[in-house]
């Protein structure tokens, strides 16, 4: 059998076609913009990026109708929502800047990989000038990272992790959320009057940024109190099961389970944790107690019972009686049928408060724009008077303190305000959580 | 069942692949698909699925561990970002070798099965790396978040060179040309490429004659006194550090590693993308790749708005109709259609994709063979 191969000269002569079709796509690389995406045709392109399934799926759903919405309010369309209780009043309601808002949505499936796949989909091929969304600390900082690199700004969805806007903050990266921080100096007060100050506190919690950072803080805080910490469990984000990991709880000798849990995950590990009768029990001469650092409603509906009496923080709650939350519930309620999440409330306003600064800055560069929303005072947006910390991106409010309802009018009314903890008492140095912003990128494009 | 090839038509083929690759923007357009990210992904599973066809494909071993070398290729091509130089050649040739050392180790053990008992070895071991890096090596790989470049890393070999990378985070490049977008793409088409060619000359070795006999007899090559572990051995360091220059790729277009990377199921979508394409063909697994990306990026971002816009046609409710059963197949249940295909093709066409085609090329032929008598191959060229 004779073999043919290929001989040098025919490779040469193939990379030498290959070399032509180089200069084909230059073709394609479209008229000098200012900015990266910056928008010429009558709309600008918003990318939505939450996740549709995975453990966080719910609020990624809730996320997207918030979003939703408020860009139908943005384009004047609806009842208008938070735009009428809003500070600012630069928004008209006929779109950004004399553009009507588009959006493209995308699925995390809450993993960074895919995020940020699908965020740069929407950055190189749709167009988006902003990326919002998110419901996980990780994906969050995974996509912080790519929209400084392709210069574009993000807008934090649902992140509580203090990453995000500590070690690693990006210049173009806002939040609104607030952090584990702020929960565990709102929650460590109410801890101590309804727990005392003598207590063994057990950590579960979920292996990853998020669950570090509230671990931390949470341990901190209680520990300030004169609690101990008897241990700290790392559980796998979206285990399903946490039989194997409740059971040693109870041998610990610890009176006090802390749920470093979210979405599906808390609920799983609550229901689990009181069908074993841990909340029946006695330790060390005193009620066991459960705590969960970070609460929403979406996760308390789907822990139903088992939530009652239970503390934990929140960013937002439905049940707020300020023009703001009863303007975007009725709002919300109106197109859905049924409350608004803190996931909703949060990306609702990310939207709103980036479209309000750009008309302000009258253009969507992300460096006019970022310097928009640098130490923006804001009010009516359902938190009360609200601050973006110009220093680290982080919006400082009120906290809220929250604990399971006892007795439940409807099945949305699951929890109930114990507590409105002051900004002044949340407020932290920005130097203190390290990280360096760095420079606004506008991108090249 | 060894078919004779030509000089001719490898050197056809060759060509073909070239053209393609340098016009994909152009092509994939109208699809939706001329956008760099996602051609990138093309060419960086392309490589990964043709790396791993070479051990599948010729000799049977079905790897269920492959996404293990592509992770470790990605940490390392971000670390060499870190330590060294944001210079994409010394990150892709150490991910390359350390994915050939990962390949060397897990190899060695697992070879000493075959079959099944190969399989669930890799697959034992790919496992292994996933847990180790989502936590426990996590200040090496930094969990689940994954590791990022940060602005404070030391980068020696720029530091020596004296270059400078402003105050921003630094971005990958080649001497210079920035390694996002549309360079970016080009770099990764041209790797693509040459890898594809080295996958062709070891199909139409001897070594690949032995790797196909391994598959179709070990037990009679054994017999005949060949020790047949060296040659297994190689085939898995081969598309070992096939996996792991993809990894190191995927860290050049996009300077993040995460250990999800390394989950079973990226495992799997390689299995899956040899398959559809037509394991043990050429150009198959990069076919494969292909399909499965293009399902992933572009089905699952259709909502309900696109559909609409499809469907606009027809009357409000049939509109109405035809988005809520559609819509089934899009946007979240991308799977769910790639499930359908992936059935469809594995019962109608075991071959893959490539059976496809040539059955198609064969129609044609038929039509010719009535004519005129087809010279043999080798003849021509």
């Amino acid at each position: 059998m004779t073999r043919r191969t290929i001989t040098r000269r025919d490779l040469l002569k193939t990379s030498a076609v290959l070399g032509a079709g180089f200069a084909a796509p230059m073709i394609f690389t479209r008229g000098a913009m200012a900015y990266t995406n910056e928008p010429k045709g009558a709309t600008v392109t918003f990318g939505f990026n939450v996740p549709q399934t995975g453990a966080y799926a719910d609020e990624g759903a809730d996320e997207l109708r918030a979003y939703q919405l408020a860009v139908k309010h943005i384009n004047g369309e609806g009842d208008g929502g938070m735009l009428a209780t809003f500070s600012s009043k630069a928004l008209k309601g006929n779109g950004v800047n004399g553009k009507k808002v588009a959006y493209v949505t995308g699925d995390t499936q809450t993993k960074s990989d895919a995020a940020r796949a699908s965020a740069k989909r929407m950055i190189e091929k749709d167009g988006a000038v902003m990326i919002t969304g998110g419901s996980s600390s990780g994906v969050a900082i995974a996509v912080q990272g790519l929209c400084q690199e392709a210069g574009v700004i993000f807008m934090a969805g649902l992140t509580h992790s203090n990453d995000t806007t500590g070690k690693d903050k990006r210049a173009n990266g806002f939040r609104h959320f607030f952090n584990t921080e702020m929960s565990g100096a709102a929650l460590a007060p109410v801890l101590k009057n309804a727990f005392g100050t003598d207590r063994v506190a057990y950590h579960l919690t979920a292996d990853y940024t998020w669950g570090w950072s509230q671990e931390g803080s949470i341990k901190k805080y209680t520990e300030q109190l004169g609690w101990k910490t008897a241990a700290a469990v790392r559980t796998p984000l979206g285990a399903g099961d946490f039989s194997q990991y409740i059971t040693p709880v109870l041998n610990s000798g610890a009176d006090v389970l802390v749920l470093n849990h979210y979405g599906k995950d808390m609920v799983n590990s609550l229901t689990q944790a009181v069908q074993f009768g841990l909340r029946d029990k006695q330790v060390n001469g005193k009620d066991f107690a459960i705590v969960v650092p970070l609460y929403s409603r979406l996760m308390a509906q789907g822990a139903g019972e088992n939530v009652k009496g239970i503390f934990g923080s929140t960013n937002w709650h439905w049940s707020l009686q300020d023009e703001g939350s009863k303007a975007f519930v009725k709002s919300f309620g109106k197109e859905y049928g049924f409350p608004p999440s803190q996931a909703a409330h949060t990306c609702y306003c990310q939207a709103i408060l980036y479209a309000d600064a750009c008309q302000r800055a009258g253009t969507f560069m992300p460096s006019e724009v970022g310097k928009a929303l640098e130490g923006f005072k804001f009010d009516g947006l359902g938190n009360g008077p609200t601050e973006y910390r110009a220093a680290d991106h982080q919006c400082f409010k009120d906290v809220l303190v929250v604990k399971g309802k006892e007795k439940p009018t409807s099945k949305f009314d699951v929890l109930e305000v114990v507590e409105v903890t002051p900004r002044s008492q949340v407020e932290y140095p920005a130097e203190m959580l390290g990280g360096e912003l760095g420079p606004f990128n506008n991108g090249t494009a | 069942m060894i078919e004779k090839h030509s000089r001719r038509g490898d050197l056809l083929l060759l060509l073909g692949f070239a053209l393609v690759v340098a016009f994909a923007p152009t092509i994939f357009e109208p699809i939706g698909g001329g956008y760099p990210d996602l051609l990138q992904k093309f060419a960086i599973y392309g490589i990964f699925a043709v790396g791993f066809n070479i051990l599948f494909g010729l000799t049977g071993y079905l790897s269920f561990g492959h996404a293990a070398f592509l992770g470790v290729g990605s940490y390392t091509a971000v670390w060499s970002f870190k330590l060294l130089t944001m210079n994409v050649l010394p990150a892709l040739v150490l991910a390359t070798v350390m994915g050939g050392l990962f390949a060397l180790f897990i190899g060695f053990i697992a070879l000493r099965r075959s079959g099944i008992y190969f399989s669930i070895l890799t697959l034992a071991f790919a496992q292994m790396s996933y847990n180790l890096a989502y936590s426990v090596l996590t200040p090496i790989t930094n969990g689940e978040t994954g590791l990022q470049l940060t602005h404070g890393d030391p980068r020696v070999l720029d530091a020596l060179f004296g270059v400078q990378h402003g105050d921003g985070l630094p971005s990958t490049d080649l001497f210079g040309m920035s390694m996002s977008g549309w360079s970016g793409y080009y770099f990764c088409g041209v790797v693509l490429f040459a890898m594809f060619y080295v996958s062709l000359r070891i199909f139409r070795s001897p070594f690949g004659m032995m790797l196909r006999a391994v598959k179709s007899n070990q037990n009679r090559m054994n017999y005949t006194g060949i020790n047949t572990r060296p040659y297994t051995l190689a085939a898995f360091v081969i598309s070992g550090m096939y996996a792991g220059l993809a990894g190191g790729l995927m860290a050049v277009t996009d300077p993040l590693a995460g250990a999800e990377r390394m989950q079973w199921t990226a495992s799997g979508e390689v299995v899956l993308m040899t398959i559809l394409g037509g394991t043990g063909t050429l150009l198959g697994p990069v076919l494969g790749a292909g399909v499965i990306k293009y399902f992933e990026n572009i089905f699952s971002a259709f909502n309900e708005a696109t559909l609409m816009d499809v469907f606009s046609f027809l009357p409000e409710t049939l509109q109405h109709g035809a988005v809520a059963i559609t819509g089934l197949f899009v946007g979240e249940g991308w799977h769910l259609t790639l499930g359908a295909l992936f059935m469809l093709i594995v019962i109608f066409l075991p071959g893959g994709l490539m059976e496809g085609v040539n059955r198609i090329k064969a129609l044609f032929r038929g039509g010719l063979r009535r004519g005129e008598v087809r010279r043999p191959a080798t003849m021509t060229g």
